[in-house]
């Protein structure tokens, strides 16, 4: 069974998003060990671009693993504020420490998200 | 045979310096017995199977009558009137049952032996080395062994093997056909032996090995809308020669008529130098935005670091150094024609 850290709070795509969900707040974004073990190795990450602005459930990237291909969607709503400049070089960091060093990015929060899951309900989700 | 057991880019590295351990016991066995065995396959098949020795294998193909390719198949022959045709295990129905039409009037059995053999494969530079310590007799007949040759060994536990010199990786290796019941124990005899220098592989690494080394993919390189001659394996149908004429055999008009006419699109390998990889269906297009082909493969190459694919282009723009955009999800990405294989062992 793949890791579903208490703490941080899930899209039903599969990314997690750490801290406080507020308008004004900033959260760190990446995708699940569920995501990230079903893509297989990742060799290249296209985040979205600093300063941009993402849209909750919306397409902002994608990951590429030697087997596939999967879209990036943003979990909320805002401005990107931080992109994680090293897993340009080290993309499998998302396979390897996929709740940290293999952060994706990071939004200033625009607007409340509505559709969030807590660990308990993602990992439901992925049961 | 899962996608992976550990990580699809340490299980191919595994076979490309190493050795990997494959379950390809979904592959279709079926085998064709009788006094009309190669007389039924010269009929059936776009090879000669009655030059085909004892104990050697051949790369074939079944046509429909348009010249259109049903399956890729690896043929064994096991005895003189005794052959093991190995198909991709989602044609293995529509094989069997086109070889079992073409049978009418041959004095063959066209058997579905796909539950009752297993298969399994050891590939890369110690192969060698492990399938001659997994035999209890016989085991000096491994060294020797031709590419595309095979023997009857008995594995250690007393288990007995048809043992060849065939993959799908590019590498050295052997596949190994033993009776179903015996394949848990033979997986398990290949990891004792192997240790730490044999790896299980997956599904996603066998993609990545046989692209690498330029082996077409049934369903993407090869359709029934494909000629052999179109991914450039016209080598594969023997027409006979003067000296050493043919009869008639399924497509053989069809096929005449694509080997003597110009080709429509041919099979190119791409290598690109950026990290965003073509896959299968992408568009392959000229600088002016123009379709010119479309990709049958691709992906992340484990070995060159690269991104590498195949694609069908036409022929004006198949030259090996042409430069060419794949629409990789919207965006054109520069790669470039190169020659297949695009990976060869040193």
């Amino acid at each position: 069974m793949a890791n579903v850290p208490e703490d941080l709070q899930y899209s039903a795509e599969h990314e997690w998003i750490d801290g406080e969900v507020t308008v004004g707040g900033e959260v760190t974004v990446g995708i699940t060990e569920h995501a990230a073990d079903a893509l297989g190795d990742i060799v290249y990450v296209e985040g979205p671009a600093l300063g941009s602005a993402v849209t909750a459930g919306e397409v902002c990237g994608e990951l590429e693993s030697t087997k596939a291909v999967s879209e990036l969607y943003s979990p909320v709503t805002g401005t990107v504020t931080a992109v994680n400049e090293e897993l340009a070089a080290t993309p499998e960091n998302i396979n390897s420490d996929p709740f940290g060093t293999g952060w994706i990015f990071k939004v200033e929060v625009a607007e409340a998200p509505t559709e969030l899951l807590d660990a308990a309900a993602y990992g439901e989700l992925t049961a | 045979m899962p996608v992976r057991y550990t990580g699809d880019i340490a299980e191919h590295n595994a076979v490309r310096t190493s050795a990997g351990l494959f379950d390809l016991s979904h592959m279709g066995e079926i085998t064709v017995r009788g006094a009309d065995a190669v007389a039924f396959l010269e009929y059936a098949l776009v090879g000669r199977m009655g030059a085909v020795g004892l104990w050697r294998a051949k790369y074939t193909m079944l046509c429909a009558p348009d010249g259109g390719v049903i399956d890729d198949l690896v043929v064994y022959r096991r005895d003189w009137d005794h052959f093991v045709i190995v198909a991709n295990a989602s044609n293995k129905d529509t094989v069997l049952g086109e070889l079992r039409d073409r049978a009418a009037g041959f004095q063959v059995t066209v058997a579905d032996e796909s539950l009752a053999i297993a298969l399994v494969a050891v590939q890369g530079p110690r192969s060698e080395a492990i399938v001659t310590a997994m035999i209890s007799r016989d085991a000096d007949n491994i060294g020797p062994l031709p590419y595309y040759a095979a023997t009857n060994v008995v594995l250690q536990g007393d288990i007995h093997a048809f043992v060849a010199r065939t993959g799908y990786t590019g590498e050295d290796g052997f596949e190994l056909f033993v009776g179903a019941d015996e394949a848990v124990e033979v997986w398990r005899l290949a990891l004792a032996i192997g240790g730490d220098a044999l790896a299980p592989c997956g599904l996603s690494s066998r993609d990545t090995l046989r692209l690498e080394a330029g082996m077409p993919l049934y369903g993407q390189e090869l359709t029934r809308e494909t000629t052999p001659f179109a991914a450039g394996l016209g080598r594969v149908i023997a027409f006979g020669t003067d000296a050493n004429p043919r009869g008639d055999f399924v497509g053989r008009a069809a096929l005449e008529a694509a080997r003597d006419a110009p080709p429509k699109r041919v099979l190119v390998g791409l290598v690109g130098d950026g990290r965003r990889s073509p896959r299968a269906g992408y568009a392959v297009t000229d600088a002016a935005g123009t379709v010119i082909g479309e990709v049958t493969s691709g992906a992340p190459s484990p070995t060159l670091g690269r991104p590498i694919g195949m694609a069908y282009v036409a022929p004006e723009a198949s030259a090996v150094g042409a430069e060419v955009l794949i629409d990789v999800r919207g965006r054109g990405e520069a790669m470039t024609v190169a020659a297949l294989p695009l990976y060869r062992r040193t």
